[in-house]
């Protein structure tokens, strides 16, 4: 049986993709596997779109290789590739009905039209919108067009599924309703996902694997909850998720802990990506809202509350400490629990395992 | 606001006067027997002037020549068209301006130009190839209209092209499709009503140039390089009657494109189901363009078959025998005073010419003509024109 299964995986070996001078890839060089729901996750900006169009075919890699199956696609075309791409303005053909849409890539393949309308219906079914077949483009709502994307991109049977951003354009509720869909759809087909996003959420929640990018440089692979609990450098930290910056200059390093002098004390963390400090090096610690503590004895040091943002289960908290301004994330206690009041002072620590030392670098709001 | 308003109503009826005055003025001339264009004195009521137009045989060859040139013209220069528009979005920006220049510049050279370079060359190479055959008129204007008429062609198809998303070319090369099919599925599906104004917009250009054909035409002629020189030898109400058919020709294609139109945008807009005009089956039907295009040609060619059966020759022998008679009364007047004017000549001294050619030039209808009657002798055929002219038409030749 296994060997029935297709080869699935992506190989980029060193790829850089350049514009003149500009390198808007700086030499990836990744798998992903077969059957996997891949995203590359970075602001915008960063080259996510060079990268998916270099793996469709609509460009070729100044540098280094991209492999599909296993097999070197230099020199195939997009139309020869085992890919189809979800364009992030889905590009479906106005003057088509949804039917036409969907069985295009069996209409170029020469599939008779009669079959083509079985697979288009059956297409249909699986994306819980039979009946849909002869209405036209322009009737459809946001989700349903994103929804007819998919079948069409499907009904190429591809290997791998680019998608572009492809829930940018919807409304709150439907992008986290698609979320949950477009998970069940690639668990369905077995086919790799490959998903460009901006939006730390999509990628954390519906993916096996995300690449965090910034500046054309892949900054960090991994499953989310290692992205989002070891970051390996400032920019990970800063852009996935929320967290607080404090930086100083190291003291000492022990095995996995490290000690870092701050204006506001000296604080114990964890070393994020098993680097070795000198005593004197500069570093920067990040500790998430979530983690900071009141009262809580290990690396405590004292703040003074400034404003608080009410958000229903969790309230959002910001304290001063020395100059440097803190967020805080508390669970709302109902009506039994008290919060502090604004310009109380207050008492906040963390535990050394929770936070993480990393070296100086950029940061998402730079970026 | 009623002075607004009051205002606004003069100056919108001064300007449809203005634009649409001539037209009307026109066509109705077109159907009055006199042989001059004019819409008084009115004569009889005629449709002559239409037999007249299609008996004109040098026209209706140049007419059969310009549908010829036309759809030559436009089978070559709205492919040429779309081919420029598509290798200029294809380019980048720099040589693109550039060579948007070059390719709009025809259309700022004058047509004479245009045609004589176009003899001189092709003269050249038919003669230096030993093709002689292709050189004569109706090949030469094919390739002279072409050189600006394709760049019309172009101007349209860039205008539609801005709108296309390239993006669709790609998302049909990346499910499967080879770039021929792209273009055929995709981009010539959204180029489509550009195609068809295009060949609309060529084919007109075409019909009417005369600046460009004049020259290359040599010694054929198109409708219009033969109206031109029917023109140059007197207007007469048959040109009229081509004014009426083609104002007509306009009207219908205008009401057809109208009704399409609403009818499109009314389904677009979902208002279809909404409006009364279209939730009635009857009214339905009626107003679709199809209906519409057959009942107007049904009623103009009712209108033609009738207007063809006409018969104004009773009137017109009437109106001719009114004419001959008003000339034999000025006859006779004319004959008793010279009569007279002998007997007191005989009787007393000479008269001044002067104060005879006075009198005479009264007679005239109005026509001032102090000269004319000099000579003393009474069918001096010059008197007997100007008389005639006052009731006819003050055009020597016809
Ligand atoms: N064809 C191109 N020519 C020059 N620069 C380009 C081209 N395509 C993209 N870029 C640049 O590459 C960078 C990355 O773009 P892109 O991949 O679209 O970013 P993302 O999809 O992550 O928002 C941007 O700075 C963009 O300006
Ligand atoms: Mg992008």
């Amino acid at each position: 049986m296994p060997d029935q299964t297709p080869d699935r995986s992506v190989l980029l070996d060193h790829v850089s993709i350049r514009f003149g001078n500009f390198t808007a890839v700086d030499n990836a060089n990744l798998k992903i596997n077969s059957g996997e729901f891949f995203s590359f996750l970075g602001p915008s900006g960063c080259g996510k779109t060079t990268m998916l169009r270099c793996i469709s075919g609509f460009s070729e890699p100044t540098e280094g290789k991209v492999l599909i199956g296993g097999k070197d696609m230099a020199g195939v075309g997009p139309n020869k590739r085992p890919t189809a791409l979800i364009f992030q303005h889905l590009a479906l053909f106005p003057l088509m009905s949804v039917a036409e849409n969907i069985a295009f890539p069996l209409e170029v393949r020469g599939v008779s039209k009669k079959e083509r309308r079985k697979k288009a219906d059956e297409l249909l079914d699986m994306i819980a919108l039979p009946g849909i077949g002869d209405k036209k483009v322009s009737e459809l709502s946001g989700g349903q067009k994103q929804r007819v994307a998919i079948a069409r991109a499907l009904a190429v049977e591809p290997d791998i599924l680019l998608l572009d951003e492809p829930l940018s354009a919807l409304d709150l509720k439907l992008r986290q309703h698609m979320r949950t869909e477009l998970r069940a759809i690639q668990k369905q087909v077995g086919v790799t996902f490959i998903y460009i996003t901006h939006d730390q959420g999509e990628a954390l929640t519906m993916s096996d694997r995300v690449a965090v990018m910034s500046r054309g440089v892949i900054e960090q692979v991994g499953e989310p909850d290692r992205i989002y609990n070891r970051p390996r450098s400032a920019f990970v930290a800063s852009f996935v998720g929320e967290n607080n910056a404090l930086q100083g200059v190291i003291k000492g390093q022990s095995g996995d802990l490290a000690a870092l002098e701050t204006p506001m004390g000296t604080f114990e963390a964890r070393v994020g990506g098993g680097r070795k400090y000198k005593a004197g090096d500069e570093a920067l610690l990040f500790v998430r809202p979530e983690q900071l503590i009141p009262g809580a004895s290990e690396n405590a040091f004292p703040a003074t509350l400034t404003r608080q943002e009410f958000e229903g289960a969790t309230n959002h908290v910001f304290a001063k400490a020395g100059d440097t301004e803190l967020r805080i994330s508390m669970v709302n206690a109902g009506l039994a629990g008290s919060l502090p009041g604004q310009g109380e002072s207050l008492s906040l620590g963390f535990q050394p395992m929770n936070a993480t030392i990393l070296p100086v670098g950029h940061m998402a709001s730079e970026s | 606001m009623n002075r607004h308003t009051l205002f606004g109503g003069a100056y919108a009826l001064a300007f449809f006067s203005f634009l649409f005055g001539p037209l009307v003025i026109m066509a109705t001339t077109a159907f009055n027997s006199s042989r001059f264009p004019r819409v008084a004195p009115w004569e009889c009521f005629t449709t002559g002037w239409f037999g007249e137009l299609f008996g004109n045989a040098r026209l209706m060859e140049g007419l059969m020549n310009s549908v010829i040139i036309g759809v030559g013209v436009v089978a070559l220069a709205v492919p040429i068209g779309l081919a420029g528009a598509l290798a200029l979005s294809e380019l980048p920006a720099k040589l693109r301006s550039m060579l948007y220049t070059v390719l709009i510049l025809p259309i700022l050279i004058p047509g004479v130009v245009l045609g004589i370079s176009t003899i001189v060359l092709w003269g050249q190479i038919t003669r230096g190839t030993g093709a002689g055959f292709l050189y004569n008129g109706y090949f030469l204007t094919i390739v002279g209209q072409i050189t600006f008429v394709s760049a019309y062609a172009m101007l349209v198809f860039i205008a539609r092209l801005q709108r296309f998303d390239a993006t669709q070319t790609e998302a049909a090369l990346d499910l499967g499709a080879t770039p021929g099919q792209a273009f055929r599925k995709i981009l010539l599906p959204f180029m489509a009503p550009a195609i068809g104004s295009a060949a609309f917009i060529t084919l007109l250009a075409s019909f009417e140039n005369y600046n460009t054909t004049v020259f290359t035409v040599l010694s054929e002629s198109t409708f219009t390089t033969a109206l031109a020189s029917k023109v140059r030898h007197g207007t007469d109400p048959s040109l009229s009657a081509l004014a009426v058919i083609i104002i007509t020709l306009t009207l219908v294609g205008a009401l057809t494109n109208e009704a399409y139109q609403r009818r499109k945008e009314a389904e677009s807009g979902g208002r279809a189901s909404r409006s009364p005009l279209y939730a009635n089956p009857v009214t339905r039907a009626l107003t679709h363009p199809g209906i519409v295009f057959a009942i107007l040609v049904t009623v103009i060619g009712g209108i033609s078959y009738a207007g063809s059966q006409y018969d104004s020759s009773v009137c017109e022998a009437a109106v001719l025998q009114e004419k001959l008679d008003r000339q034999e009364e000025l006859r006779a007047e004319q004959r008793a005073r010279i009569e007279a004017q002998e007997a007191e000549q005989q009787s007393t001294l000479p008269k001044s010419n002067s104060a005879f050619g006075g009198a005479f030039g009264g007679l005239g209808g109005g026509t001032p003509a102090p000269e004319a009657p000099a000579a003393p002798k009474p069918e001096s055929p010059s008197a007997f024109g100007g008389a005639f002219g006052g009731i006819t038409a003050p055009k020597p030749e016809e």
